[in-house]
């Protein structure tokens, strides 16, 4: 039995005070990624048919390792915030949505965690 | 009386128009576009952190992915992700613009919507052009 008045079970039911984060930070990384996409596409034409030595030695230098974790950090945090507005408009079931949304996490964390794991390698490893 | 209904049960009501009842417009094709480049972008980011890890691995392992991604089926992957990363950075500069509340008239939209698509694709033909020409 609900021995609970009406006020009580409605406190704190209503806005989370975070409607606007998810805009926002789509727009944070959005900038963010604009330079940083750019910067990846001159990178990797850069390194276009360059031998594995030359590789290593780019991709572990302090420039390009910091400007790499920046950008996996950037484009992965879009990247999900973008796949769960797709998921939240066409997964319409309530079971699959959560199971969708929670897939999408992650395979954003996992992603961002191979390629930061490469980067500190390649920076740190032998 | 009986209304119409579907195998599932479901009463057929009328369903508002939905996209192939309108005429494709330059601003809806870019707009599904966008969505449609996001996605592809979504699941390319495993080449990016596949790339990265090979490299972190070894030189046998990156020589095995290189050779992938050289061959013609790879490269025209990386083509097709070289373009719908542009294309989604000429759509994200456009919403950008949207975002200032300027460029909301109709002319304005037509005229972002069709520059995003022509400067995507002739950056990542100029992008190619110029590695094959360096090389």
């Amino acid at each position: 039995m609900n021995m609970r008045t009406p006020l009580k079970n409605a406190r704190r039911l209503g806005s989370a005070k975070e409607g606007a984060d998810h805009f926002w930070m789509q727009r944070v990384t959005a900038v963010a990624n604009l330079f940083l996409g750019l910067y990846l596409v001159w990178l990797v034409a850069s390194l276009a048919g360059a031998d594995y030595a030359t590789v290593k030695e780019a991709l572990g230098g302090p420039v390009n390792a910091i400007l790499l974790l920046l950008l996996i950090v950037s484009a992965t945090m879009h990247m999900r915030l973008g796949m769960q507005v797709i998921v939240e408009d066409y997964v319409t079931g309530e079971g699959a949505k959560i199971v969708c949304l929670l897939a999408n996490n992650f395979f954003a964390i996992l992603v961002a965690a191979a390629s930061v794991w490469a980067i500190l390698k390649l920076s740190f490893g032998s | 009386m009986s209304e119409a209904r579907s195998s599932s049960g479901a009463v057929n009501r009328p369903l508002s128009p939905h996209l192939q009842i309108y005429r494709p417009l330059i601003n809806m094709v870019m707009s599904i576009l966008h969505r449609i480049t996001g996605a592809a972008l979504y699941f390319g980011s495993l080449l990016l952190a596949w790339w990265l890890t090979a490299a972190a691995v070894g030189p046998q392992y990156f020589a095995f992915v290189n050779g992938i991604f050289s061959s013609l089926p790879g490269k025209i992957v990386l083509f097709g992700f070289t373009w719908a990363l542009l294309h989604h950075m000429m759509g994200g500069i456009r919403h950008f613009i949207w975002d200032t509340c300027h460029g909301l008239d109709i002319a304005s939209v037509k005229f972002l919507s069709m520059i995003s698509g022509v400067v995507s694709v002739a950056a990542t033909v100029a992008i190619w052009t110029a590695v094959y020409l360096a090389r």
